[in-house]
């Protein structure tokens, strides 16, 4: 019973890295693209960053405001790369590529997860944007291993999970105009209900509620508290893990069972 | 008695109220190469898309090397290969890395891995072009190495829609050679659609004209001319007459579209 359980398991495991491999050697010649996604990020550091930052219009405790907003940006940048990375899926769908796939043996997990892993990995890049623009502007980053290591892992997961979550979108809607549409409007409401360029404390109580709700919420707590030095958890590590993983395992349990919609 | 490798019983799909295939009932021997013709719309690929896995039939049956479309997906996907009419190799990896990624998910053993590749390439007339950007290949090539792809785990059956579509004669003469060779040495199943006459003439052991979602007629390609009475016909009069007039073809306005996107792609 336990070797019929585990070998799918390890199948799975196997061919998810199979797909994440291929799909970052497609990268070896997409290199403009690292480049063109550095401006969003340094474009709200140094410039909505700056301008708060001065007016003194946010209260964000004992960090100053570009602290706080810090890692709130990288946050911001992983969910805007990600959240257009279905856009490849349809594209790949009006080749006949999805249909060769989806024609082989390999576990549909693996074929949704393996991309989204992909998509986790390319955008490491932002990070090193980020903290670039941060030692420039002078906010006080924690640089033990540890935490540089779990800022990693973060931005990984976080990828993966509103790529996946891309991907469920371009499975229903199918077509790339429907797509950036869908893409325009959820990509706003998530960044600004959520704890990046303000806290939580301040909003009024609806908007309070949604923004627990939104998994981004969780991913800047767990980044703001790795990221910067002396700076504590809103709902606990634990918990911001753990709100994190399991979404992601629902959208990728979600982004199985749909991905087929996309071969009919 | 031959081996059948394939078996379509009562085959059905609707979509609304449109049935695309309507209680198809065929089979195939291992080996054969079989063609299926017909207008635009008349069920071709929507029978493809059901006999790979792709799409789950509405009602009816089919074995796929022994294994059941319904219930054992994944041992049909395991023995068939299938080359989509639309372009199906990913253009920013190279020949060699676009069947790396196959064998690998198809579970080719580690140290045959590379032995199945070099050899793929070489049968496919590729090996001096494996190291480049598949976006950089011509039409034939691509096929070719599409062709190499989806055979690369030596599949019992080969499904292939419309395989030279927008190619030019002697890329597509050369796809020929190949696939009979396919055969050839390894005894796979070829099925595939087409709208050449010519091809489906020269190169079918069995062709099957559908009308409708059915099989309007069914047999070699002397039989079919036969069928008609009075001798001397074409294939090209036995496809009319079965098929009805090209001009009232269905076919949506996507299939029609995506048609004319791969052979712009190919040509």
């Amino acid at each position: 019973m336990t070797a019929a359980f585990i070998y799918p398991l390890t199948g799975l495991i196997e061919k998810t890295f199979v797909i994440t491999e291929f799909e970052l050697r497609k990268l070896r010649h997409d290199f403009t693209e690292l480049i063109t996604r550095a401006l969003q990020p340094a474009l709200w550091l140094l410039i909505f960053g700056q301008v708060f930052s001065r007016s003194g219009a946010m209260h964000t405790g004992n960090l100053p405001y570009l602290d706080f907003i810090a890692p709130g940006i990288l946050a911001q940048s992983v969910l805007f790369v990600a959240i257009f990375y279905g856009i490849n899926v349809i594209w790949e769908r009006d080749l006949g590529i999805v249909q060769k796939f989806l024609a082989s043996p390999t576990p549909r997990a693996a074929l949704v997860l393996g991309k989204g892993f992909s998509a986790g990995i390319r955008t490491l890049s932002q990070a090193g944007i980020v903290y670039s623009l941060s030692l420039l502007l002078g906010v006080k980053l924690n640089w033990s291993p540890l935490a540089l290591l779990n800022v990693l892992i973060i931005v990984v997961l976080a990828a993966t999970l509103f790529s996946t979550f891309s991907l469920v979108i371009a499975c229903i809607v199918k077509t790339r105009e429907r797509f950036m549409g869908v893409g325009q409007v959820l990509t706003m409401p998530l960044f600004f209900a959520s704890n990046a360029i303000y806290p939580t404390d301040i909003m009024p109580s609806w908007l309070k509620t949604i923004s627990h709700l939104n998994p981004l919420t969780y991913v800047v707590d767990a980044l703001r508290t790795f990221m910067l030095a002396g700076s504590t958890s809103t709902f606990g590590l634990g918990h911001d893990y753990a709100v994190i993983l399991l979404t992601t395992t629902i959208l990728v349990f979600i982004g199985a069972r749909l991905y087929p919609r996309l071969a009919s | 008695m031959t081996d059948i490798v394939l078996e379509i019983k009562a085959l059905t799909r609707r979509f609304g109220a449109f049935t695309a295939v309507d209680a198809l009932t065929l089979s195939v021997n291992a080996g054969e190469v079989f063609g299926l013709l017909g207008s635009n719309g008349a069920g071709k690929t929507t029978t493809i898309k059901m006999l790979t896995t792709l799409l789950p039939p509405s009602s009816g049956e089919a074995r796929v090397a022994g294994f059941s479309i319904t219930t054992q997906a994944v041992g049909v996907r395991r023995a068939i290969g299938y080359v989509p009419q639309a372009v199906s190799v990913d253009g920013s990896l190279t020949g060699y890395e676009n069947l790396l990624i196959f064998a690998k998910l198809y579970d080719l053993p580690h140290r045959e891995q590379q032995a199945r590749i070099r050899e793929a390439l070489e049968f496919m007339g590729l090996t001096a072009d494996g190291g480049r950007l598949v976006g950089q290949y011509s039409g034939g090539m691509v096929r070719r190495l599409e062709i190499a792809q989806s055979t690369l785990h030596r599949p019992r059956v080969l499904f292939l829609d419309e395989p030279t579509v927008g190619l030019d004669p002697i890329a597509r003469d050369a796809v020929w050679k190949h696939l009979v060779e396919l055969r050839a040495n390894y005894g796979t199943t070829l099925f595939f659609t087409t709208h050449y006459l010519e091809e489906a003439e020269s190169q079918c052991d069995r062709i099957a004209i559908m009308h409708l979602g059915k099989v309007a007629a069914l047999g070699t390609c002397q039989e079919l001319e036969a069928s008609l009475g009075g001798g001397g016909h074409t294939l090209s009069e036995v496809f009319v007459h079965y098929a009805g007039s090209a001009l009232d073809s269905g076919g949506t306005f996507r299939d029609v579209s995506a048609e004319r996107a791969t052979a712009q792609r190919l040509g």
